[in-house]
This record gives structure tokens, sequence and C-alpha cells, in this order.
């Protein structure tokens, strides 16, 4: 986990649209190090996303995201000053959060 | 006991098992368990199986928005939108990947059934994607090729 996660929540009509950028190096379990070794499985497995608190997004990954996931979802009814969060939990047990207000 | 009536057994586990993660998934505030074996099979009709996903209607209110070439084959941006009413969830399977099923989506209290997100690919593969509405299940493919396989290794 390098960096934070970055967030930005903007409406676009009557949805707020909602880009997260996380940080992790998702390994597949198949990458071999620079001395050779197949570096262990270690990825994001769940992601679970909050509109003013209620869950609107249950996310389950595999190994198979990309490195420093993207996600992009929308919130239909959401308005201007709403709170949004993302909690994301991996396969070492590690977590992190972010939460951030829908700019208009 | 046979072999026909072990199996029809291991059928009616297996749904109520289904039937039981769902009903989790849906009504608490915690993230629902993990699909370990939806996410570890090998092939993608494994894979939809244990998502409970049985004969998929062919549907074109699917949209996959995908690069007709990939790159780079470790950050493929994918985008699914259901114009499905009441969907439920998505689910997107990278057919020639290792491991098929890639991720699962489910939507509650607002949510569009939209997602944007990047996979993986191993190599040229057809991007599946799954949605569940109304109990039903529907599918649409599209094929990507990629030009340097993503997988690692």
């Amino acid at each position: 986990m390098a960096e934070p996660m970055k967030i930005r929540a903007k409406m676009e009509g009557d949805a707020a649209d909602v880009k997260v950028l996380m940080s992790h190096p998702m390994e597949t379990g198949q990458r071999k190090n620079e001395k050779g070794e197949l570096v262990p499985v270690h990825f994001i497995q769940s992601v679970i996303a909050t509109h003013n608190g209620k869950t609107v997004l249950d996310v389950q990954w595999s190994q198979a995201v990309s490195r420093n996931p993207f996600l992009g979802f929308r919130v239909k009814g959401a308005k201007a000053g709403d709170k949004i969060t993302i909690n994301w939990t991996d396969t070492a047990g590690d977590k992190s959060s972010i939460d951030t207000t829908v700019a208009a | 006991m046979n072999t026909f009536r072990r199996s029809i057994i291991k059928l009616l586990l297996a749904s109520s098992a289904v039937t039981a993660a769902s009903l989790l998934g849906v009504r608490t505030a915690f993230a629902a368990v993990w699909n370990k074996t939806g996410f570890e099979s090998k092939s993608s009709s494994d894979a939809l199986k244990t998502l409970g996903v049985s004969a998929p209607t062919a549907s074109r209110d699917i949209q996959i928005t995908a690069p007709e070439i990939a790159e780079n084959g470790a950050q493929v941006p994918i985008t699914v939108t259901s114009k499905i009413p009441n969907t439920q969830n998505i689910s997107i399977v990278v057919d020639k990947n290792p491991f098929p099923l890639s991720s699962t989506f489910e939507f509650s209290s607002g949510a569009e059934s939209y997602v944007s997100t990047r996979l993986k690919m191993g190599q040229t593969s057809n991007v599946i994607a799954v949605i569940k509405a109304d109990g039903k299940y529907y599918t649409a493919t599209k094929e990507v090729k990629v030009t340097i396989g993503g997988c690692g290794g």
C-alpha cells in the first residue's frame, strides 16, 4: 500500500459518479521476483462502498483485477454533500478505507 | 447409494448453500462471504455454477465496453452496464484466464447497474458479463484481443 486511495465523487445528472483508485500490488501468485522466487498471492478480495452509511456496492475481486485497482460506480438519487465511503479488505487481512463528499 | 441419487443430493445441497449465501449477502452491513470455489474454478462453466447461474439468456440490454485490442493485458479497462430492470449483480468472467471468474458486483440502495474496473487478461479471450435481475440470469459477451498477456509469470 504505497499510497493512500484516491477518490472522486461528482454529480452527473441525477447520479453521483464515483471513481476510486486503490493502491495495491494485486499479486497473482504467478509472478517471480528478481531472485526468481514466486511472489505469494496478495490481493484485495472485498470492497464495500456506502452512500450516507448505507451499503450500495458489495464487490468481490480475484487476483485477476489489475494492480492498483480502479473502481467506477454510480449512485442514483445522491446529492451534492452526501458521503461516500470505500472500505477494502485483502487476502492478508489488511484493510483500508477512504471517504469523500459528493461534489456538485 | 447409487451415483445418480448422490449427484441429485449434491445438487440440492449446492443450491441451498448458494441460496443461504445470497440471503446473507443481501441484508447485512458486512461483505458477502468471498466466493472461493467460484474464484478458484478453472472453467467458466464451473465458476458460473458456483454463482447459481443456470441457463442465462443472451441479452442486448447488457453493454460491455472494452478495447477491441488491449495492448497491455495487465490493465484492460472493462465497463459493464445493465439496462435490465432490477439488476441485482454483475459478474465478469474472462473465459481464457487460468481462473475465469474475475469479479462480482452486488448492487443495493440506489447503486446503478454499472461498473467500471481494470482486469488482467492472459490472452485474447471472450469477456462474459453475467447479470442477475429479479432472480433470473442474463449474459453478454465481447471478445477482447490481447497482444501482451497480463497474468504474470
